[in-house]
């Protein structure tokens, strides 16, 4: 990318969404955006599609392979929408809000409530219900293995084992959860603004705190060294390259500004994350040197979602009140 | 963990939480506020599905679990599962103008209160309106004898509907408001039938707003006694030997062993670099007793009124409309909750004085 240009602002096509974005993505390497409205959005800004995923329903999370979106609404439908706008219901939990959904080679993971399922790609439905309300879901990079984020821990379930899960406990309520690219580590996000994290060689505790609000946005770098994260008045970077993580180790922090970092997504390629806050103002932070390239001002409330396309030459963005956007890097 | 925030409270959602012990009657209040034409949305969160005989695309199934926050207050607790629904009903803003929040007859208030204390993306999207507690006037009596969940939701009240009226006698009515004011002499009181109270007295109270506090307890008169009183009430200096009752002209006044709510009244200013200390700590070491607290306050130099409220050791205070011309400056706190050490507390609000 060139970080010759000081703002990009010229270089964005907007979007009318008209709901609350929830989530966004490039699916056949279209835009994809799912919408509070129950609406899946796809296509390019001139020629959008719109697909009722969820009619009369909210999405409420949304996960993708590249190929569809699935969505989970509050009509307790999972829902995978192609890039021609066609919906196919994956599940139906009949009136419970699917709270998290998780997506990785062709294989969806889904939450309702205590239930979490894993449906492979054959259709295969598998079934766990865990201690309490699954809040946050991840595919493992290896193997078919979930991790499920609940009250006072994180579970790793194997779908096709008939052994209980393994509990990783830590006392508290852990929301979303995710798995470093190498596996090595599951980091959470919990209630009270901080972030666990264990490493699975021996289940050690981490302990990442100092955030001023909870933690929503959890972004891997492509080598997955780094883990770039929101809740605070800066994208704060914590190390995951050496054998201990970032135990002992300070932050790097990115895009520092009198609003907070609610949206996080770390390029696909180079070390840049896209960086958005509460006040709808996003910025591109590289990590080396720090140098910050304007994307977007403040305005039309908080940026609610942040996605690149596979080769990061493209940056969809969207905010909590229906305001959404398309950045093409210039060449 | 108090907190003084400055953040109005313009464009939050209003939340009405429902409580009150088996059988009371939440589900019919509930199934009345729905069915009446009133022109308003609810996003409606209640912890059994089907009971409700109303369509409403906005009813969302809550399963009350309660969670410990770790941040060191040993009486923090939320409710998890309605900061995540509060969160996914905020994706769908705009198609709803109210929330309400039903709990089971067996809740303690106090979770539920707390959650918009503590977590603060509920905080700065939502506010707690009024907790509404239904109550059957026939057994509430019995229930705040055996059940401590009965007396809690009583305290914690901002609105009582005493439902059933009609099942017992004008001696019982007044015998069961007698009950409930020695606990709870501050929440604005209604007789009911099949829950048929005019809607605007459950909704939209803005009880949290505190405005009636600063009269001396208006409604102990009004509901349901016809005999016209002209006594002055006492600011609940009584000895806690024995449980007595006396009446005054039909009136009668109990005071529960246990649970009491202690008022105190300053006239003129307080200094605020005396006040936010003493209620920071008073919250902090009595908070586990304190079910709720209340106040609204004349800050020395400052145009605006201070109202705080609180919940265990969970504070929230803003400045918020002028004294208006004329008014009175002074400042009153409320205190409702158990084994109160009142003369500490009076004390040291009286010391407060600017």
């Amino acid at each position: 990318m060139t970080a010759s240009a000081s703002s990009l602002t010229e270089h964005i096509q907007p979007i009318a969404a008209g709901a609350h974005v929830t989530a966004a993505a490039f699916i056949g390497g279209a835009p994809a955006l799912a919408l509070g409205d129950g609406a899946a959005l796809i296509g390019e800004p001139d020629s959008l599609k719109r697909a009722a995923a969820h009619p009369d329903g909210s999405i409420l999370v949304a996960a993708s392979d590249g190929k569809r979106l699935i969505t989970g609404g509050d009509d307790g439908r999972v829902v995978a929408t192609s890039p021609d706008g066609a919906v196919e219901q994956i599940a139906d939990e009949k009136g419970r809000w699917i709270d998290a959904l998780a997506v990785r080679n062709g294989a969806i993971a889904w939450a309702a409530g205590r239930d979490a399922r894993a449906r492979d790609v054959h259709g295969v439905v598998k079934s766990y219900s865990a201690p309490s309300t699954v809040r946050g879901l991840a595919f493992l990079p290896k193997g078919y293995r979930l991790a499920l984020a609940h009250y006072n821990g994180v579970s790793l379930w194997f779908p096709n084992a008939a052994a209980e899960p393994t509990l990783l406990e830590w006392k508290g309520s852990h929301l979303d959860v995710t798995a470093s690219p190498d596996g090595r580590f599951i980091v959470s996000s919990m209630q009270e603004n901080a972030l666990h994290g264990w490493r699975l060689a021996d289940s050690r505790n981490m302990r990442m705190t100092g955030y001023p609000k909870k933690t929503r946005s959890l972004s891997w770098s492509h080598d997955g060294h780094w883990l770039a994260t929101s809740g605070a008045d800066a994208c704060v970077v914590w190390p995951f390259r050496d054998k201990d993580g970032p135990m002992g180790k300070a932050p790097r922090e990115t895009g520092v500004r009198q609003a907070k970092v609610s949206q996080a997504a770390f390029h696909p390629r180079a070390l840049v994350i896209a960086v958005g806050y509460e006040d709808g103002f996003i910025l591109l932070c590289r990590l080396g040197d720090a140098a910050e390239i304007f994307v977007r001002g403040p305005g039309g409330g908080a940026v609610t979602a942040l996605a690149w396309d596979a080769d990061g030459r493209r940056l969809l963005f969207g905010l909590d009140s229906g305001v959404a956007g398309l950045l093409t890097l210039p060449a | 963990m108090p907190s003084q925030s400055q953040n109005s409270s313009e464009a939050k959602i209003p939340v009405t939480v429902l409580t009150g012990y088996l059988g009371a009657g939440k589900t019919t209040l509930l199934n009345r506020i729905l069915s009446e034409n009133h022109g308003r949305k609810f996003a409606v969160i209640v912890n059994e599905f089907g009971e409700i005989g109303i369509d409403n695309e906005l009813v969302v199934g809550a399963d009350e679990e309660v969670f410990e926050m770790n941040n060191g207050c040993i009486c923090c607790t939320v409710r998890g599962d309605l900061i995540r629904i509060i969160e996914g009903l905020m994706k769908r803003r705009g198609k709803f103008d109210a929330i309400i929040v039903e709990t089971t007859g067996l809740a303690d208030p106090a979770p539920v209160a707390q959650t918009f204390f503590v977590d603060q993306d509920v905080a700065e999207k939502a506010k707690l309106d009024a907790v509404v507690t239904v109550a059957d006037a026939k057994w509430l009596a019995d229930r705040l004898r055996d059940a401590p969940e009965a007396k809690n939701q009583i305290a914690f009240a901002d609105v009582i509907i005493l439902n059933k009226t009609d099942l017992v006698t004008p001696e019982e009515l007044r015998e069961v408001e007698a009950r409930i004011r020695a606990i709870n002499p501050y929440a604005k009181l209604h007789h009911a039938q099949r829950c048929n109270v005019a809607i605007d007295a459950v909704l939209e109270r803005n009880a949290f707003d505190l405005d009636r506090i600063m009269d001396i307890e208006p409604d102990f008169l009004e509901a349901g006694d016809e005999h016209d009183h002209d006594h002055d009430h006492h600011d609940h200096h009584h000895d806690h030997d024995h449980h007595h009752d006396h009446a005054h002209g039909g009136l009668k006044h109990y005071h529960d062993e246990h649970m009491q709510s202690i008022s105190v009244r300053l006239a003129g200013d307080v200094d605020p670099d005396k006040f936010l200390p003493w209620i920071n700590a008073l919250t902090q070491r009595e908070g586990p007793n304190i079910l709720r607290c209340k106040g609204i306050v004349a800050f020395s130099g400052d145009p605006k009124r201070f109202v705080f409220q609180g919940v265990h050791m969970m504070l929230d205070g803003e400045p918020q409309r002028e004294w208006k011309d004329g008014e009175k400056r002074e400042s009153k706190v409320v205190f409702i909750g158990r084994d109160l050490k009142e003369d500490q507390i009076r004390e040291g609000f009286l010391a407060c004085a600017a």
